[in-house]
């Protein structure tokens, strides 16, 4: 119900926007469409001259062409309004969450006592604010002190509050956003009008919107084209003439008709939709919660061919599993399955959980209470990197190859060349090896598998066809990358990936003529994020990320460059589909008006009236009818884009070229021989 | 009609068999590589250098490149106008030639260096040897030599990376005459002169007619030379008035069919040389595939209609429409030259295009309308062409959701707005040239013929001088000061303009790097693109010049028909 009203307010909007646009520095700045509009101006104009006995053509058929350019010209407005219509009702929720609070800004960091209380819109970079547990974050900073429950939705539209604290990947705070929790002492990055939420105001609005390249390539053709139509029309005036004067029988064109010609064939189609479908694919990108700093992003998106991809989050799922138990000679499974279970008891990581399931599902080994069995927990820790129970005199433990292997041969045992061999075994495979020891001996090795997404290795497939190569990224060693990025049907990978790798291999890539995209979110991301061709930061990652990145994804979501590069191709392809489209039309309309536009002339020309028309005045109509309601009919396209599919580059043309080429070429003929049937039925031929 | 398509076919696959090795040799000519000629070439070349004081291996910048295209045509304006006007003091003059107008010198002058070779003027009765030769003759050397020039800057726009500089104008132009049209037109014009072309600095001859007794004087003159280069190097301008309908320019059917391989020689062979020098030979046969398509159908087109006529030539239909055609030629060799030389921005003619049926003329007016790429000029035609494939990329390349891009380059608004002007700037005059013809007052007092047929004589005209091609519908007196002025500037703009923006073009190119090529790129070889190249080309050309067709060649069809 709100959102019908919310699209109610859209159009409403739309529409009176439609008129704003009317103003002819609006209309300069699409020079096809302002033909359009010099066209009803001057329609317009012979109209009311053919008062004065000016007599161009029959007055009531200026007038009714006249009409007919304006509303053209109204529904190319109407476009552009509607599109901007979603950004603009975002950006409104947008302001009202940015109240100008009163900020207590610190003389010192060390003294939260001594505070100004300064209005926010006043701090400037490198001011010490201090936030409590209920206020609104006046600004963009660093926290320097504390920790606290931010709740971020005014921005993300994630409901759950998320951490904020000092050093770290988590110390960004955004402006705007309300602290649910505790308090903080914030160094200011931004200043007024220049914060995240400013920017993001500005982009989802439209206001600092600039025409990307490719949309100013396209924009140059269709002022070609124009300028060539403007020329092919306005000859037709001492042609026809001439014509009439060596023929010896009927007129030159009316100035009218040489006005609804031009019209008709300057590309008016994807004029009117050009700016529209640009600021669509912002709007979609902004749907998918990702904030593109620059158009330039967006379309960088589409042309990207090398995807960096973290594999845990994005290829994997975040945890391991354990899959098997792998004893040693002289140890049985179920021996090894029932250390490993009790070592596992009280770890509540994902990994030690899984632990326990396997042992009741190979042995039935049911889960034991640690304190009746008098044992002790020994949590993990970075130094020791193993864990485990103190049990009836035992130690047991579990953890990575070599931690166990100082355990043990503390404890006077020894440690088995068989072991080894298991844990590369396991390694090899893809998995991460857990050595098992019991006092002294050595029992086995946990197989923790990586458990590999459902779908991806399809999806990965399908970036294939496209010709998008897909990379993982991890900090595996090389052999258990290798097995993912095998199961996982990852094209390459990086295996210890360090920041400074990340870098070379971007390098790599662009030197060879590659686009490549990448997520990050830690602030040893921001060299890679800021050489990567498109470069997503994460919203919950560093200032430092945000800054070198060129988008900024709001849900932090690692699979969403996948999206990204989909929506960068739909809107390349929404604009190559409609010009494709409007120039087939025009092959159409050449038919239905040349025949009959020199009809007094040489009527022997009826024999191209292939479409049979009735009249000339009817088969102008039908097409400057056709031509402005086209615009309408192709909106929800433009805003919606092209059916986006992941196939080759040949089968993509083939199957684009088949729908708007030959579907252009035939759809004006159909149309226009409808709407001169109703002319006609009317009685208006 | 079957001896007609054996002649046909045997045109087009010894044209395909000799532009191969052709193209190979030109591609190692502009690479700077060795080849047979080297021994005896390279060392007039470096005395050439020597003299000239250039450095073989100081490179231009795209500025630097245009402004040495802009001089030398510049110079050749002045020299050829000046050469005219005092050819009457001048040697090597026995007919006592006086200067022609200023209008018609500025005409011709423009004509030449712009590679048109309208001609305004009969050679005969206008020209003398020494204007003939040192003129005209050097300009066909000079403007085939520049076209060829420009294309191979173009060239090392898409093969270079990140580099500033396109090669140097005066290398290209001096290798491109040394090693290629200097040595192909002195083998030919030897052929030539075997088959009774004429070739001497002697006064016309006075014969008596066996007959009537009336005593006749035979225009002569040193013409094989020129022949040669003038359908190799896509001019057209003949040595005398009547072209290459005249006995002394084509005497046998061996020099016709050599002379209409000329033709389409060396634009062929460019395609084969544009493969090689960019490093994928299926580009170039592509466009090849392309040319020879769109050629192949406008013949058969221009050959249905002159073979079977119209209806109101009826009781002539056994040998087709004969009117304006020469016998020993008859209707397959007429049909041909004129679809050759109008697709090529060669000119010359072997029979009168005015008498061609409505539908044959309209397919001859729009290969030089769509903008001379069907082969084209030499050079021109083939940097035309590729202006057309950046277009075609363009729209198809963004529908494949991705930036457009061609042989590894992306298509941004600089490349654009240049691509812009090369396919723009001819449809756009040759339109207003014709307009302003039309608004004339005494327009109609300078056409034969009246009604749609009038209108196609000056369509043909300005179509002719705005793409380049100089060949002449005839039946409209172009001789007149405004036509001359006006045609003057035409054709210096449309060749210029796109030649420059061409240049221009190539230097922003070669300053860009090169994108890796995926599955997700599109093929600019297959059937799919060669397709839509095709109806590209055909498109841009409907688009700009139906309307006028329609009151021309069309509504002349309709009312032959009716």
């Amino acid at each position: 119900m709100e959102n019908n009203g919310l699209k109610k307010n859209i159009l409403i909007d739309a529409i009176r926007q439609s008129f704003v646009k009317l103003s002819p520095r609006v209309q300069l700045k699409n020079p096809v469409m302002f033909v359009v509009f010099v066209g009803a101006i001057m329609t317009t104009a012979l109209y009311f001259l053919s008062f004065a006995q000016i007599i161009d053509e029959g007055a009531g058929y200026t007038l009714a062409i006249a009409l007919i350019l304006w509303f053209t010209v109204l529904f190319a407005n109407f476009a552009e309004a509607i599109a901007e219509g979603h950004g603009r009702a975002q950006a409104d929720s947008l302001r009202r969450a940015r109240k100008d609070v009163t900020a207590h800004k610190l003389k010192s960091p060390n003294d939260l006592a001594v505070y100004s209380e300064v209005p926010a819109s006043r701090l400037v970079k490198g001011d010490i604010v201090y936030v409590k547990s209920g206020e609104q974050i006046p600004m963009d900073g660093d926290v320097i002190e504390g920790a606290a429950s931010v709740d971020e939705s005014a921005i993300t539209g994630e409901s759950a509050p998320v951490i904020r604290e000092s050093g770290g990947d988590r110390s960004a705070v955004t402006g705007g956003t309300t602290l649910l929790s505790d308090w903080l002492v914030i160094r200011v990055t931004a200043a007024a009008g220049e914060s995240f939420l400013d920017k993001m105001i500005a982009m989802v609005e439209g206001a600092s919107r600039k025409k990307t390249p490719n949309e100013v390539a396209l924009q140059i053709l269709l002022v070609a084209l124009t300028i060539i139509f403007l020329v092919v029309s306005a000859t037709l005036l001492p042609f026809s003439y001439f014509a009439s004067k060596q023929a010896g029988i009927g007129n030159g064109i009316s100035v009218t008709n040489v006005i609804a010609l031009l019209v008709c064939l300057a590309p008016t189609t994807i004029g009117a939709l050009l700016s529209s479908i640009g600021i669509a694919g912002m709007s979609r990108l902004n749907q998918a919660n990702v904030l593109a700093m620059s158009g330039r992003a967006i379309e960088a998106a589409g042309d990207v061919d090398v995807l960096l991809l973290d594999k845990t989050g994005t290829i994997t799922l975040g945890n391991r599993q354990a899959s098997v138990f792998i004893p040693i000679t002289g140890v049985s499974e179920k021996e090894l399955a029932d250390a490993a279970q009790l070592s596992s008891l009280a770890d509540e990581t994902a990994e030690g959980r899984s632990i326990v399931v396997l042992a009741k599902e190979r042995f039935d080994l049911r889960g034991r209470d640690i304190k009746a069995l008098g044992a002790s927990f020994v949590p993990f820790t970075a130094k020791t990197r193993m864990s485990g129970i103190d049990f009836q005199g035992q130690q047991i433990r579990k953890g990575a190859a070599s931690a166990v292997k100082v355990f043990v041969l503390a404890n006077g045992g020894n440690y088995p060349e068989e072991c080894d061999v298991l844990v590369k075994k396991v390694a090899n495979d893809g998995g991460t090896p857990l050595v098992v020891a019991r006092n002294n001996q050595i029992l086995g090795v946990i197989y923790l598998k990586d458990i590999v997404k459902n779908g991806v290795k399809e999806r990965f497939e399908d970036l294939r066809k496209m010709g998008i190569k897909t990379i993982m990224i991890t900090g595996d060693n090389p052999m258990t990358a290798a097995a993912i990025a095998a199961e996982a049907g990852v094209d390459d990978f990086l295996a210890e990936a360090t920041p400074e790798a990340k870098l070379t291999l971007i390098r790599d890539y662009q030197a060879k003529g590659h686009l490549v995209a990448m997520t990050g979110d830690g602030t040893n991301d921001a060299p890679a994020l800021a050489q990567a061709d498109v470069a997503v930061a994460m919203n919950t990652g560093t200032q430092a990320a945000k800054e070198a990145g060129n988008m900024v994804d709001l849900d932090s979501s690692p699979t969403k460059l996948i999206d990204i590069v989909r929506i960068g191709k739909q809107l390349l392809m929404t604009r190559g589909a409609l010009t494709t489209f409007s120039v087939a039309n025009d092959v159409a309309k050449y038919f239905a008006i040349i025949p009959v536009l020199f009809f007094s002339i040489y009527p022997q020309l009826m024999g191209l009236n292939i479409m049979g028309l009735t009249s000339a005045r009817s088969a102008i109509f039908s097409a400057i009818i056709y031509n402005a309601l086209i615009i309408v009919a192709l909106i929800p396209l433009a805003l919606k884009g092209v059916k986006y599919r992941e196939m080759a580059a040949g089968k993509l043309l083939q199957r684009n070229l088949l729908i708007y080429g030959l579907g252009g070429l035939m759809a004006p003929f159909v149309a226009i021989k409808l709407l001169d049937m109703v002319l006609t039925v009317l009685g208006l031929s | 009609m079957n001896q007609i398509i054996i002649a046909d076919s045997l045109y087009l696959v010894t044209l395909v068999v000799l532009s191969i090795p052709l193209g190979i040799y030109i591609d190692k000519v502009m690479t700077g590589q060795r080849v047979f000629l080297s021994v005896v070439m390279r060392p007039v070349e470096n005395m050439v250098y020597r003299f000239m004081g250039i450095r073989e291996e100081d490179e231009m910048s795209p500025k630097h490149y245009a402004l040495a295209v802009i001089l030398l045509s510049s110079l050749g304006l002045i020299f050829v106008f000046a050469l005219q006007m005092l050819q009457g003091g001048l040697p090597f003059n026995p007919e006592n030639l006086t200067a022609p107008s200023w209008d018609l010198a500025f005409n011709t002058a423009a004509s030449f260096v712009s590679n048109t070779n309208w001609q305004a003027y009969s050679g005969e009765s206008s020209m003398s040897y020494l204007t003939q030769a040192l003129a005209l003759g050097v300009w066909n050397f000079l403007s085939a030599a520049t076209g060829i020039a420009v294309l191979f800057a173009l060239i090392r726009g898409f093969v270079r990376t990140k580099e500033t500089t396109i090669g140097s104008f005066w290398v290209d132009l001096i290798r491109i005459s040394f090693y290629v049209l200097i040595p192909l037109s002195l083998v030919f014009s030897l052929v030539l002169v075997s088959q009774g072309v004429v070739q001497t600095i002697g006064p016309y001859h006075e014969i008596v007619a066996l007959e009537t007794g009336i005593t006749q004087s035979i225009p002569l003159g040193p013409a094989a030379s020129q022949i040669a280069i003038k359908q190799l190097g896509t001019n057209g301008g003949g040595f005398f008035g009547m072209n290459s309908a005249f006995p002394l320019e084509n005497p046998t059917a061996l020099t016709n069919f050599l002379e209409l391989l000329a033709i389409l020689l060396i634009p062929a062979s460019l395609c084969v040389a544009f493969g090689k020098a960019v490093g994928d030979n299926k580009q170039g046969w592509a466009i090849y595939l392309v040319m020879t398509i769109l050629f192949a159908g406008a013949l058969a087109a221009v050959t249905v209609s002159e073979a079977t006529g119209a209806p109101l030539i009826s009781g002539m239909l056994d040998s087709g429409n004969m009117e304006g055609k020469e016998i020993i030629h008859g209707v397959g060799t007429s049909a041909l030259w004129g679809t050759a030389t109008t697709a090529a921005s060669n000119g010359s003619v072997n029979a009168m295009h005015d008498s061609f049926t409505p539908l044959a003329g309209l397919i001859l007016m729009f290969l030089m309308q769509s903008g001379e790429v069907v082969f084209g000029g030499v050079g021109s035609g083939l940097y035309g062409m590729l202006g057309f494939v950046i277009l075609t990329v363009f729209i198809a390349g963004l529908m494949v959701g991705r930036t457009p891009e061609y042989l590894g380059k992306k298509v941004e608004p600089f490349d654009m707005k240049m691509v812009c002007l090369i396919v723009l700037v001819p449809p756009v005059f040759t339109l207003l040239g014709t307009a302003a013809a039309v608004v004339m007052p005494p327009a109609s007092d300078w056409l034969t013929n009246t009604g749609p047929h009038g209108f196609s004589e000056i369509l043909y005209a300005f179509s002719s001088m705005g793409n380049n091609n100089g060949s002449a519908f005839g039946g409209f007196t172009a001789n007149t000061v405004f036509t001359n002025v006006l045609g003057g500037l035409i054709m210096l703009i449309v060749r210029f303009v796109p030649l420059v923006a061409v240049i221009f073009l190539a230097g922003n190119l070669a300053n860009k790097k090169l994108v890796a090529k995926t599955e997700g790129t599109l093929s600019t070889s297959n059937t799919l693109f060669i397709g839509l190249l095709i109806a590209i080309v055909l498109l841009i050309g409907a688009l700009s010049f139906l309307p006028a067709l329609a009151l021309g060649p069309i509504a002349d069809y309709f009312t032959a028909i009716t």
